[in-house]
């Protein structure tokens, strides 16, 4: 694959190595590794994800209804995103993608649900210590309980707001974690009167609180544009599922990808064919693949995808307080998408408040008491279902065989989507911050922050089984190499 | 206690259990109320006596020794599915001891197989399942056995997932004495048993079974599955999320044929 910028160093014997583990305030195991000079001039930058789940083939040969509550474990904060993503292919499987209204609902409510209580656990518990005192402020007091100590409101409401959210997942789907409200074709129970009034009664304060932490991270952005307007900045092609007119939507959608300056590369295609549009590329030291889009090629064909790519992407959101806001944003960068990191943060705040304003419409509709949960039509043996997760554009597909069984399994992970531009960024901050200066724990902070506003799931990200290019070496007490194996992105084995 | 006329009774632990001539002393502690937890026993089947959950001990005796200690002598220990209940025995079940052989049986159990809760469709009815949070098991204890079982999914309408059986052998007996099909059978012997299907080729899909047989609807745990069924009952409304497994011990009584 294409080797970008300080990706290998030429001569890494003979540098220094720094190692950032664990990468601290993400969800998953990941580290980061920096070769520098002796004058500390960084000459390679990596993040490694070292973790390696391997769901992909311990799917195959379970039963397809099965697949959707064994698939959701995969992650403990978005297994939402996951449930109904392998929900909707499953979908496909029993003929049934045609949902009831009320199956629909039921799924956005619990996906806007947890849209909402992970953005908020990312921006409140996992980001604003660093946005609020600062990279390099004092890392004792740089996590939650510090922000709590400083801002007891903004801690108050960081909480409340994930807590509304898992209420909400939890009333759809019977757990706040891991429920099984989602089944092929539908789902499992719809509201009952009182469910519906339990969740009501806190919508409008939700919708409030989302308000404030846009007005937080803009008045941020705002005070100190400098920063915020370049830090990590990945100019780079953005790519996101958009509703139908080009909104934004987070359940269902077809793909739409714009190039840095916001030019359309492909719009409303079918993520039916996504394993043509996008090529899923791997390096030997990651086991976190690194996907592109095929006709781009691995150099030019790597995109972002969350929140940054869906608030630029889309022409509009549904809900009136988060479109005002998504004007504001578009203004801001002057008719030019923006491309800094830290930019992640204000977008996803802007999804925030339209989860919190979705919710609190669907709620009110008569179709979430309805009882036709299921729908269901000709047997089919293929099933591709996307969604949008917090962390953004989401893949499932599996082949289930006439005997029910699963034969096939593929995930692009949010994240996994993300892997190239997060390389990018922390090489760029490492380049920019500590290339050429003494290093001390507030710089370093710099290469995780920039990491964090992609809000990286590294756990869910890594389930690709015999696919990683790998060099196995049989060295001798002198050092002397003896023998060497390797085995090729194409699977060969070689000596 | 016996009165004579045509009831007599046992005590179980506390209690006095009135039974009719011929019952186990399972049948009759569940008739009268009192829950012995178990497995392998099923009120329309012969008994089993295999998975010695139901074990109790009968007519323990504590003793005075010459220096003035007292000391009680365990009773014989019996599978209470498989002992017929006498008169004016006294049964312990629901000790200490018994109590700890029980969840140490379960935690063999749930390390013998590979019985992953989170993603079983019998989570929430799964009578092992039931058991282990009755007794109170917090672990596996032991190590994974991690048993390499395959899924047998040939006929159209069941699925047999081997990796969750715990040879109950509910299934064979369903199939032998209501269903007259003889569809299931266990082969092997020590760590080998395993279910096998009655057909040339091993496989389910060649046998007779049918969906509507008592043998595809008996399965305490997740192994004979109704294909294409899945999680269709929310959290919280799932037989075991209304009320334990040892609540209400009546519905497991042998019942009372209509005269």
């Amino acid at each position: 694959m294409y080797q970008f910028e300080l990706e290998t160093a030429k001569s890494p014997d003979t540098l220094r190595r720094i190692v950032i583990e664990p990468v601290s305030r993400v969800e998953g195991h990941g580290k980061v590794t920096i070769l520098l000079d002796d004058d500390n001039k960084v000459h390679q930058v990596r993040l490694h994800i070292v973790e390696f789940r391997g769901f992909e083939k311990f799917i195959e040969g379970r039963p397809y209804w099965e697949v959707p509550v064994l698939v959701q474990r995969l992650c403990g904060i978005c297994p939402v995103s996951h449930h109904l993503a392998a929900s909707k292919a499953m979908d496909m499987i029993v003929g049934g993608a045609q949902l009831t209204p009320t199956a629909e609902k039921i799924r956005r409510l619990m996906h806007y649900g947890q849209m909402l209580q992970s953005h908020a656990l990312h921006f409140f518990h996992l980001s604003s210590p660093d946005l609020l005192f600062g990279f390099d402020s004092d890392v004792a007091k740089r996590n939650i309980v510090g922000v709590a100590a400083a801002n007891p409101d903004v801690a108050k409401k960081g909480v409340l707001l994930r807590k509304f959210g898992q209420e909400v997942i939890r009333v759809t789907s019977g757990k706040r974690v891991h429920g099984t409200g989602s089944v092929p074709g539908g789902v499992n129970k719809a509201l009952t009167p009182e469910e519906r009034d339990y969740l009501l009664k806190d919508a409008d304060q939700m919708v409030a609180w989302s308000r404030d932490a846009v007005r937080i991270i803009k008045q941020l952005h705002r005070q100190n544009a400098a920063l915020y307007d370049s830090f990590g900045l990945v100019p780079s092609t953005m790519m996101s599922l958009v509703g139908p007119g080009g909104e934004l939507d987070f359940y269902h959608g077809a793909l739409r990808a714009k190039d840095k300056d916001g030019e359309a590369i492909f719009d409303q295609v079918s993520y039916q064919g996504y394993n043509t549009l996008l090529t899923e590329g791997v390096k030997s030291w990651s086991y976190m693949k690194f996907p592109y889009i095929t006709a781009l090629g691995d150099e030019n064909g790597w995109y972002k995808v969350g929140p940054l790519a869906r608030i630029q992407n889309c022409d509009s959101i549904p809900t009136p307080l988060a479109e005002e806001e998504r004007k504001e944003f578009e203004a801001y960068g002057n008719g030019k998408p923006q491309h800094a990191s830290l930019a992640f943060h204000w977008a996803r705040m802007i999804e925030m408040l339209c989860a919190a304003e979705t919710i609190k419409s669907l709620l009110v509709d008569d179709d979430m008491l309805g009882r036709d949960l299921v729908a269901s039509g000709p047997r089919r043996s293929e099933g591709i279902g996307v969604i949008e997760a917090p962390r953004g554009t989401l893949f499932h597909h599996y082949r289930v065989d006439d005997d029910d069984l699963v034969t096939y399994a593929n995930l692009i992970v949010s994240t996994t989507n993300n892997n190239t531009a997060m390389n990018v960024a922390v090489r760029e901050v490492a380049k920019k911050y500590l290339s050429g200066r003494e290093l001390t724990e507030g710089l370093l902070n710099h290469i995780e922050v920039a990491i964090r506003c992609f809000d990286p799931c590294l756990s869910c990200a890594t389930h690709a089984l015999g696919k990683m290019p790998l060099e196995v070496s049989l060295v001798d007490a002198g050092g002397t190499v003896i023998h060497r194996l390797t085995k090729g992105e194409d699977g060969e084995i070689r000596s | 206690m016996s009165n004579g006329q045509d009831t007599k009774s046992f005590f179980l632990d506390e209690d006095e259990i009135p039974f009719e001539e011929g019952q186990t002393i399972i049948q009759a502690a569940l008739t009268a109320g009192k829950y012995i937890p178990h497995l392998c026993y099923h009120p329309e089947f012969k008994p089993h006596g295999s998975c010695k959950l139901c074990t109790v001990r009968i007519d323990s005796r504590t003793i005075t020794t010459e220096d003035g200690q007292t000391v009680k002598i365990p009773g014989r220990a019996a599978a209470s599915c498989t002992t017929p209940a006498q008169a004016d025995q006294h049964v312990e079940s629901n000790t200490p001891e018994l109590l700890d052989l029980r969840r140490t049986l379960v935690q063999m159990l749930l390390v013998e197989g590979n019985h992953f809760c989170p993603s079983c469709e019998k989570s929430g009815k799964c009578m092992l399942q039931g058991l282990a949070y009755d007794l109170g098991v917090m672990d596996p204890h032991f190590p994974q056995y991690f048993s390499k079982r395959e899924v047998d999914a040939s006929h159209p309408d069941v699925l047999l997932d081997f990796n969750r059986c715990i040879l109950c052998e509910l299934c064979v007996r369903a199939s032998a004495e209501v269903d007259k099909k003889n569809v299931f059978s266990l082969s092997g012997r020590g760590v080998t048993k395993h279910l096998i299907c009655n057909s040339e080729s091993g496989l389910l899909g060649d046998t007779n079974l049918a969906a509507t047989d008592k043998a595809a609807n008996v399965c305490p745990v997740g192994v004979i599955l109704h294909k294409r069924h899945g999680f269709e009952v929310p959290y919280g409304q799932r037989r075991f999320d209304t009320a334990p497994i040892s609540d209400n011990p009546v519905q497991y009584a042998p019942v009372k044929e209509q005269v």
